[in-house]
């Protein structure tokens, strides 16, 4: 072994415990971020279709139009449904 | 009618049996008539907790077979007054656990008691499901530690889509955390997650902090349910959450570390300096 390799092993003897904690809430806070977006595409793909499908009844939109967001924090769900009308499109 | 209390937490092992062994004691000695349910089938644990198992002749699918009515198989507790247990079946296959079965079995019981506590098994297969679909309360046992946090998240999610009342655009099922093998010398050095830390994730009404506690393994050991051990932290603090349970505003005790009254004297020193 290396003095250089002594020598960091002593420095990280001394060094201070990583917080471990701190490292697994971290950890947590991105995978079920991550894990509670994966569970929700489902309904939000088939309602984006179908708002879609209302709203082409009276307006002419295109699938881009139509932006549905939700964001979930402190228990409770945000859906943030946002739709470009064109200004003239009225179909019936 | 009953309330109807599922005890889940997607991952074995955190103490789901141990937690409704004690609140059905603890609710019955409130007073309530109360039953508690093993869902785990295949695997009964919830007779040896609740020092039982020398009495089981019938059990839950016998009951949903319709080869035992339902007071041949309840069990009545040694320990509080109005408590009955329903055995799992130990030796049948899980899937004889219909809905159709469970919902005849909750229907008879609604009529006497006033708790129905539902001892949920581990994972999120259909045993799991089962003893969730039904519910009005939740009791989402979690201990510090990542895997049990993220299963738990999991069951939040089942919970809010995969139950009678989701299914039918009801109110949704209470959900009450209950973290278990609390250890505030851990949290203090930094090793464990605070129950802070596991609060903001899982963002849901605390119910009750067990501590890492000895009497715990005595308890399953002697078939008393720890809340019964009226000297011990963890049952102090079970029976705490029982009246938070119940709509009492109890401080949370057991989760800050004891310090020594040498250190605590020089801490104020410390203080009075600084």
């Amino acid at each position: 072994m290396s003095l250089l390799n002594k020598l960091e092993k002593i420095v990280h003897y001394f060094q201070p415990p990583q917080k471990t904690a701190r490292v697994a809430k971290e950890r947590l806070q991105i995978i079920i971020a991550h894990e509670r977006q994966r569970d929700n595409p489902d309904y939000l793909t088939l309602m984006q279709k179908e708002l879609l499908e209302v709203i082409s009844k009276y307006v002419q939109i295109n699938k881009d139009d139509i932006k549905i967001e939700l964001d979930r924090k402190d228990g409770c769900s945000i859906l943030e449904l946002n739709i470009v009308l064109p200004a003239s499109g009225v179909v019936a | 009618m009953a309330e109807v209390i599922v005890v889940t937490s997607g991952k074995g092992g955190v103490g789901k049996t141990t937690t409704s062994a004690s609140l059905a004691v603890g609710l019955s000695n409130r007073g309530y008539k109360t039953v508690v349910i093993d869902f785990d089938i295949g695997l009964r644990n919830l007779d040896l907790i609740m020092g039982c198992e020398r009495r089981v002749v019938y059990d839950f699918i016998n009951v949903i077979r319709g080869e035992a009515n339902l007071n041949q198989a309840l069990i009545r507790d040694k320990h509080a007054k109005e408590l009955y247990i329903l055995p799992a079946s130990q030796t049948r296959d899980k899937d004889a656990l219909t809905q159709e079965g469970v919902q005849k079995v909750l229907d008879e019981l609604q009529k006497t008691f006033d708790y129905i506590v539902c001892d949920s098994p581990a994972g999120i297969e259909h045993g799991a499901q089962m003893a969730m679909y039904f519910a009005d309360h939740a009791v989402v046992v979690t201990n510090p530690e990542v895997s049990s946090v993220r299963d738990s998240d999991r069951m939040l999610g089942l919970l809010s889509s995969k139950t009678k009342r989701a299914e039918e655009r009801r109110e949704p099922v209470k959900e009450h955390l209950l973290i278990t093998r609390y250890s505030p010398k851990r949290v203090t050095r930094g090793d464990m997650m605070s129950l802070e830390d596991v609060n903001e994730i899982l963002a849901i009404p605390l119910l009750g902090v067990i501590p890492e506690s000895q009497a715990v393994l005595r308890a399953s050991n002697a078939g008393d349910p720890v809340i019964l051990d009226e000297e011990s932290d963890a049952g102090q603090a079970y029976a705490d959450a029982i009246e938070r349970f119940l709509g009492e505003d109890k401080p949370f005790r057991f989760v800050s570390e004891k310090v020594h009254w040498i250190k605590r004297l020089f801490s104020i020193k410390e203080k009075e300096h600084a």
